[in-house]
This record gives C-alpha cells, structure tokens and sequence, in this order.
C-alpha cells in the first residue's frame, strides 16, 4: 500500500508515558526506583550557582595584580556577608591605619576566585536552590544518579501544536459546548480557579485575560490569535521558544493560529476525562531538539485496559483512509481521510510541482492537497 | 574513510540534513564526467515521534531509489561499495544543520580586534555567533557572565592578546566564562568545549582557570600580531569539535557519523567552500546566499588590492519557516506586503506567518500563499545582506596586512568591504530561491533583495545542492567542480541598475544590446520602470554573450560615475537581461493604491506569476 512521511502530533487515549525529570546541574534524587509520586511531590533538587560580579580590587587597592592576594582578608570560598571589608592595604606605619585604602563586598556570598593576574576579585551570591517535582503522576521508573528520574505513567496523551507558560495541572473542566465554539470570558467562572479549562475552536484575549484573573491554572483551545498572543506577551513572538513565560496561566492550543475546530477526537477525549486531574506544559520549540506543548492526563488502574495504544502509530506514514489534517490554506484545519496517494507530482495554483494526495473532507468533497500540507491525526 | 580523489568512487551519495528537510542527491560517473542524476528530499526527523537524523536520511535516499528504480539501501542500510548490478553506491557523504545547527558564544579583548577576528573564525567555520563578547563591550562582567548562562551555547571560542602581549585582560575573559560555568544544552555529563586561541604565553593560566570545567582545546593564536590574522587552526578546531561533540549529542547523529565516509560538515560551511572554490577559479566578486528554514547565511568574496577577501555572516533568527515569525517581527508588515500587487487583513497575515512557523514543512498551495512567502524571502534576504555589510569589514586573509591605523578607521568608519558597484556574480541558494516555481521569480527576489548596482551577473543553484558539493570538494575536487558546473549553477541572466535617485517618469538610461544572436535592441528606460529580454543559453548550456553600452541619465551611476556611459558584457541566462530604472535603492510609489499598481507592474514586466484568481483581498 501506498504510503507517506507525514508529521503528526499525538492525541493517544492510553499510553505508556515516560517523563524525563533532570536537574539541571547534578545534585540528589529524593526518590527510588518504585516509588509512587504524585504530580507535586519533589523528585530531586541541586543548588544553581549563584550570580558572579567581579569586583576591580587592583584598582581599588592602588596596587598591582600580583599583589592582591596578600592584601585580601578572605580567601578563595570564605562567606562573605554585603559591606564586609574583604581586602585591604596594609599601612606603612601603624598609626597610618586610616590611609588604608579598603574593599568592600557589595553582595552576601562567597569570594569565587582571586586573580593574581587580572587583579580582579569575582564573588558570588549564594546558591539558589532548584527543585525538580514529578510533574505528573506515576512511578519512579529508573533513577539517574545525582540527575534526576524517569517516571512511568499510564495516561492519556495529547500534543499540542503550540502553547505559553510552564508546567502545571489541576482538574480537567470541559466549557465550550461544542469544538467549535469559541471560550467565551463570561464562561469562566470563580469555581473554574486551579482548574485546566478547555475551549473549542479559539480562545481571544479577553477570555484569556478572565482565566489569569480568576486563577486558572490552564486553557486548552484548538485556535489562537496571533494578534493576542502580541498582547499577552507584550512582544512580538519571533521565534517558537516558548515555556518560560510568566503570564499567570499555562495554554495549550492543538491546532493552530486562527479560529480552528478542535478535533473531535481531541475535545471527546477531553470530554471523557472530564473531573480527572491533568498535568500541562505549553513548553514549545520548534527548532535545536523539538518539543511540543502536551496534556498528560493520568489513568487510575480500573481505567486502564489491558491493550495500551502503540507509541508509534504516527510514524509509519500516512496511508490510504487515514485521519489527517489540512495544515495550510486552502481548507486549512478541517479533518478529512485519505483516498489516494497519487504517486505522480502535480503543479498546484502556485505552479509549485509537488507529491499529493486526495483527501475527502468532512463534507464529503474530495480534494487534492500536497501530502506537506497534512498531518496524521491518530485514531 | 575514503582517499581523496579516488579513483575508484563512480556513484556518490550525497545528503544535506537541514533543519526543515534533508536532501539527498545521488551523483554518478556518466561517460568519463560526474554528474548529478536523482534527487530525493523528506522531512528531517528530528522531531518526535522519530528523534532520528538518520530516518530522514533513509527516507529522502528512498526517494532516490524510487525515482531511480534502483537500491541503496538494505534495510535500514546504505548499500556499499556500488554493485555490477547497479545498487548501492561507493560512498556517503551528509552536511547537517539540522538542531539549529552549531551555536556559538566568541570571547576576545578588545570588540574591534581580537574579538571581531574570533567572531570571523566562528562563522567561517559553520557557526551562529549567539553573542560577541569583549572587554570594551560596554557591559559589566556580571552582565557577561549573566548572558554566558542565560544563552548556553554550544561551544566557546577565547581569543585575545597578541603573542608575547599583556595576559591580563584575556585570562580576565577566561575567569569570566570559568564563574558563568555555563550549564550543558546537551546533557549533564556534556564538558563544554572551549577553543583557546589567543596570546600563547597566556596558555598555562588559560589552562588553570578553565580546564578543570571545560573540554578545553588549545590553537595558535588566531591573532598573532596586530596585522596578522589566523582563522585556520580555530575554525578547523571548531569542525572537529562540531563532529565530535555537538554532533555526537543529538538525535541518531553517531549512527550518521559512522555511515558518513568523511567527516559531517556543517552545512555553512560547506556552502562557503563552493563559494569561494566559483570565485577563486574565476577571478570575480561573488555574493552567495543561502536561505533555509532557521537562518541565512551570506557569502562574499571580493578583491581588494589583487587579493581576495572571503566573509560569510549568519542571520541566526532569519529564515523560510522556523524563523519566519521573526522576518515578520524585524522587518514589519508594511514591508513585507510592499512587495505584493494586493492587500491582506494584518490579523489574517500574522496567522498565516505563525502557522507555517509552527509547521514548518508546509508549501504554498495557494498563488497568494506564494506571494507572501517570496515577499518574506526579500525581507529575510534584505536584512540577513544588511548584517552582512556590517560584518565584511575584516582583515584581509592569513599573512595579509593591515596596520592598526586602518583597523581604527575601519572602526570608525565600519567600512564595508561589500561594493555593489564591483559586484560580479550574486548566487541564490535555498529551497525560497531554488525551488520557486519560475526562475523569474528567483532572479526578482534576488534583485529585490540585495540591489545590485551597474552591471551584476545572476545565478542560482538548481536545486539546492551547494551543501552537499562542499562537502564532496573535500573528498573528490574533481567530481564537485563538474557537478557545479553542469548541474548546479542555473545563470538566470545580467542585470543592467543604475544607481541614484530620479523622478518618476523621467530618463533613466538609454541602452543598445547588442546580442551574439545578431539583433540589436535600443531603447529608452523610465525612471521607476523594469523591463526583462529573453536571452538564454546556447546550445552547449552556456550563457550567450553580447555587449551593453548604457547611457545614464544626469545623477545616475553605471559604474563610471554619474551620467557617464558604460560598455559591459552581458551574459543571457534563463530569464534574460534585466533593465532596471527603479533607482537604488528601489524607490516605491507613495500611496497604497499607486504601489499596488506599480509593483503589479514589475510583475508583470518580469512574467512573473500566473494571472491571480482573487485569493487574499
């Protein structure tokens, strides 16, 4: 049968979830193989260094390079409190003291290094610690000496195409109607604080401005608009490096930019974990080692059946009647299947010359679209 | 790995991993040349659900073995050596920018000098210079150090001080990087590599402050004296380490390292190497440009004083997909749009935009969809040249001179080395440029973009294949040169611009062409017109000749002043000489409605596009 290469995101009832949870430098894991974790419990944690500042204690002292170390009061990796005199010249007679000329440190911390070469004095704040939490649900599945652990969870999973905002998670509650309607401010609600809400086809500005208002932890909608991502963030968006940013709520959007029906797969399965806790990034990047935006909504044991869903379906390629999505105009976003691969290549109205496929919409029509301009949607 | 120029390679496999696709071309011994036969190309994958360079790899060479009707691979194997029965090939050679490619942070002293020359090596040798940092960079050592962390690059490369000169301030440099202990993009145990090039008596306090933390790797000073530069060793470091480190680290990378018969080059770089190989040979000014999916780079090669000067700068943020929501971003809608015959909602454009970013696979299907796109190009184009200008400033190659009194006017001045006027040969590569549906669409973007002025040869790679040429020079000179030439290169045609500014309507220049075909075409050109005559190939495919002789109008330069008349060769090409009276730079119509008219113009002046059925209003 005929085949394709096609990028897809995964929109997976059951699957088995492995999340990577790494320091960022080395550090201890307060967690063994075996255990169970809730989403908020702390899996490992380190110390990041603190800032540098450099201080010109050469200058400061009036001497050469080579001569700071014997005029330093502290020594390489002493603390170090702010206003502490850390370095000072040493008189030529006693009772000259008040000529001496000192350094003080403008910062709590430590001395970093000494420089008998540049006559610079580096210090450094104290370490700020840095915790690393499960994220999610499940069991410590192998743990990475002094990095961090693999977690194993049996969830339901699904990508996202782009999203803002961190990790995070609260209790799913379906709002729009319908994956066509579009969430609507007046229909977030105070009961709605804490909570992950999803929308249909697109989520406008004022709605998201409600949802940071009323304390949501995050909005699932199928469309954004690019004019009020602009006004969420204050900035142009230039390049898709997204996760940082502190918006006070996380989005997620599975399908694009524009007003989109979210797919019926995605919003019914959603549906269906209505009340269930779902854990959230909007994390994207689209370039140096991809990730996407995701939605990872753990199984309790009576949930799961005992026939997990391959972790793979998306890529062996597209093929005949399979579930895909128009990804650029014309008909961008709707849903259809496929009903040929045509192997010849074809100009399109650009004159572009290029492989396609026909695919029959929703309405029933058939269309010729360039096999680039679909993903796989998994069934 | 296989000698140089071997006799025995006859079909060579060849692959670029870009970070949107990866392109394999097969190329084959026909008769007693090389030449360039199939072509396959599919997603790279190194995305989820594959995280595997070597799946788009296998995919794109399973194009070729569909299109060729014969076998390379064998399972998930390349096939070696080529078989009597016709599978396999002799040997496989990949460039890769694929994962955004090798990310750089350059330290030096002093910004104009040895930090300048640092910044040169790095992008000579395939990076994207994430940051240039110096002690005169007017920024507090803790706001370095602060940056260090916050942009976690790759790699480091120290330069600083000249040999047997003060250590003081480069060691400084290194106590900066040793306290900022940038924490690995690539994985805990990852040791940063850091490249120390700079004042060799400096190495062994160099070497206590950073290799206790750092992959540390020590080259000759990349600045020797205050008039001597040095990249070499630096940048032949830098792709060594790229390989070895940077590479090792991503997705499926050492399963390709292992197939490759030569080393993995990056895809910069290797464009740079065809670059410079077309402008040595043929004694000319070249401007090349390569326009992928994250980033443009821009090549020249230009003679001053009988020797040439080879730049390359890399537009990190500027490309066709990943980074086209920042083309948008940093040249505006306005300027994006001044290119199209109609109008289109802002909202619905910035939609537009952000999609193809976030699926940066797709193509336009639609004629406005690729309107909007070659708009992007220009502006990419336009802004990636403008970098360009600001970094050619250099000195001149290994050995070359240049006192400290020019390096301070240069300073001053930011005297580029890039003179339009002396341009000779500007090439397009990059799937924007070699895959737009017509060639004149290709030679307009180009035109559009860079403006060349007086009399400026045009080409483009075929089908983007520079990359992997490179890559072939250094494993068989012999068969790249004959690829490029017969292959590759496409001569689209001579464009005739003069520079300056007129009124619209008014004279620009008179012109005679007179063509190797025997006719003769006069005429008068318009200030603000653009008019394009046919004039192709013969039949052995190369450019057929003739001579120009143009006559500016008052206040007009062709290349010998204002007004004064010039004789110039031309070269025909696939699209064919350009007369263009648009003025430099281009000078656009003041209302909306008179530019709509305008540019439909130029459009239809050059042939274009089809005819629109509507689309975006």
């Amino acid at each position: 049968m005929a085949h394709a290469y096609t990028p897809g995101l995964r929109v997976t009832a059951q699957a088995e979830i492995e999340k990577d949870r790494i320091l960022p430098l080395k550090g201890e894991v307060k967690v063994k193989v075996g255990d169970k974790v809730k989403a908020n419990d702390i899996v490992a944690m380190t110390e990041l260094p603190g800032d540098a500042q450099s201080i010109n204690a050469m200058g400061l002292l009036g001497c050469e390079a080579s001569e700071v170390p014997e005029y330093m009061l502290k020594q390489e990796g002493d603390a170090i409190e702010e206003g502490e005199i850390i370095a000072e010249t040493k008189p030529l007679l006693p009772f000259l003291k008040f000529m001496t000329a000192k350094v003080k440190t403008p910062i709590d911390g430590k001395i970093y290094k000494i420089s008998n070469v540049t006559g610079q004095v580096i210090l450094q704040e104290p370490p700020k610690p840095v915790i690393v939490k499960a994220y999610v649900d499940g069991e410590v599945q192998e743990v990475l000496p002094d990095e961090g652990v693999i977690l194993k969870t049996t969830a339901t999973f699904i990508q996202g195409i782009f999203g803002v905002g961190g990790e995070t998670g609260g209790e799913i509650v379906i709002v729009s109607k319908s994956p066509k309607d579009e969430l609507m401010p007046d229909e977030i609600l105070p009961e709605h604080k804490g909570k992950v809400i999803v929308g249909g086809s697109y989520v406008g500005i004022e709605a998201i401005k409600k949802a940071i208002d009323t304390g949501v932890a995050g909005v699932i909608a199928a469309g954004l608009g690019d004019k009020d991502l602009k006004k969420l963030l204050g900035y142009d968006l230039g390049v898709a490096i997204t996760g940082h940013e502190e918006i006070g709520t996380t989005i997620v959007v599975t399908e694009g930019f524009g007003r989109i029906e979210m797919a019926h797969r995605t919003f019914e399965l959603l549906r269906t974990r209505e009340g269930m806790r779902a854990s959230i990034s909007g994390a994207t990047q689209i370039r140096a080692g991809v990730i996407r935006p995701e939605i990872i909504i753990p199984l309790e044991p009576a949930q799961i059946s005992s026939e997990a869903e391959s972790q793979t379906a998306a890529t062996d390629g597209v093929q005949e009647h399979a579930p895909v999505r128009i990804i650029r105009e014309p008909n961008f976003g709707q849903i259809g299947h496929v009903k040929r691969l045509i192997p010849e290549l074809m100009i399109m109205e650009s004159e572009t010359k290029v492989r396609v496929m026909e695919v029959t919409l929703a309405d029933g029509t058939d269309f010729i679209v360039a096999r680039a301009n679909v993903e796989i949607i998994e069934d | 790995m296989s000698q140089k120029n071997d006799p025995n390679l006859k079909v060579i496999l060849a692959t670029d991993c870009g970070s949107t696709t990866t392109k394999a071309i097969l190329i084959e011994l026909v008769g007693d040349e090389f030449r360039q036969t199939y072509r396959g190309e599919a997603p790279t994958t190194v995305e989820a659900p594959f995280e595997d360079v070597t799946k788009g790899v296998l995919n794109s060479i399973n194009e070729i073995e569909d299109l060729s009707g014969r076998k390379f691979l064998d399972g998930e194997k390349i096939i070696y050596p080529s078989q009597p029965d016709g599978t396999g090939c002799d040997i496989y050679i990949s460039t890769s920018s694929a994962g955004g490619g090798l990310q750089m942070m350059v330290a030096g002293v002093v910004k104009q000098m040895t930090a300048e020359s640092a910044e040169r090596a790095a992008l000579g040798g395939g990076a994207i210079v994430m940051d240039v940092l110096a002690i005169n960079d007017h920024r507090m050592p803790h706001e370095r150090i602060e940056r260090i962390r916050v942009l976690r690059p790759d790699m480091i490369l120290l330069a600083g001080g000249t040999d047997g000169g003060d250590e003081a301030k480069v060691v400084s440099m290194a106590e900066q990087i040793s306290a900022a202990d940038p924490r690995p993009r690539l994985g805990i145990s990852y040791k940063l590599p850091v490249i120390y090039a700079g004042n060799v008596e400096a190495r062994d306090k160099i070497g206590e402050t950073l290799s206790d933390k750092f992959a540390l790797s020590i080259v000759s000073n990349i600045r020797p004296t205050l008039d001597q530069e040095n990249p070499w060793e630096a940048r032949a470091k830098i792709q060594d380490l790229f390989e070895e480190h940077v590479m090792a680290q991503a997705p499926g990378y050492n399963k390709l390292i292992d197939w490759a018969g030569a080393p993995i080059m990056p895809t910069p770089a290797a464009v740079g190497l065809i670059i410079r190989t077309i402008a040595e040979q043929e004694g000319i000014n070249v401007i090349g440009v390569d326009i992928g999916g994250a980033t443009t780079d821009v090549f020249s090669y230009f003679k001053v004083e009988d020797e040439g000067i080879f730049n390359r700068s890399v537009s990190a943020n500027l490309g066709m997909s990943y980074s086209v929501s920042n083309v948008m971003a940093e040249a505006g809608m306005n300027n994006v749009m001044r290119w199209a015959s109609f109008d289109i909602e802002e909202e619905d454009l910035r939609n537009r935009i952000k999609n193809k970013m976030i699926r940066p696979t797709t193509i336009p299907q639609l004629l406005d969809e690729l309107i909007i796109e070659q708009g992007l190009a220009r502006e990419a184009l336009r802004l990636a040249f403008e970098q360009h200008k600001e970094l050619a400033v250099g000195l001149k190659g290994v050995q070359q001179q240049r006192d400290i009194a020019d390096a301070f006017s240069q300073e001053a001045s930011g005297a580029s080395l890039i003179k339009m006027m002396e341009l000779d040969l500007l090439v397009g590569s990059g799937g924007v440029l070699s895959h737009a549906p017509r060639r004149q669409q290709s030679m307009m973007m180009l035109i559009d973009a860079f403006q060349p002025e007086g009399t400026t040869r045009l080409a483009v790679d075929s089908i983007f294949m520079m990359p992997h040429l490179g890559v072939l020079t250094a494993v068989h000179e012999k068969a790249a040169t004959e690829v490029f030439n017969k292959d590759c290169i496409i001569y689209l045609g001579t464009c005739f611009a003069p520079k300056g500014d007129h009124k619209f309507g008014d004279k620009a220049f008179t012109y005679k062409l007179e063509l190797e075909t025997g006719e003769v075409h006069e005429g008068e050109m318009k200030f603000g017109d653009v008019k394009l005559i046919p004039y192709g190939l013969n039949e052995r495919g190369l450019p057929m000749k003739g001579t120009a002789t143009i006559n500016p109008g008052r206040g007009l330069d062709m290349g010998e002043g204002p007004g004064k008349k010039i004789t110039a060769e031309i070269y025909g090409g696939v699209v064919g000489i350009v007369l263009d009276a648009r003025g430099r730079p281009i000078k656009f119509r003041d209302t909306q409605e008179d530019r709509v008219k305008q540019v439909d113009a130029w459009t239809k002046a050059f042939g274009g596009y089809p005819e629109r059925k509507g689309g975006a209003q």
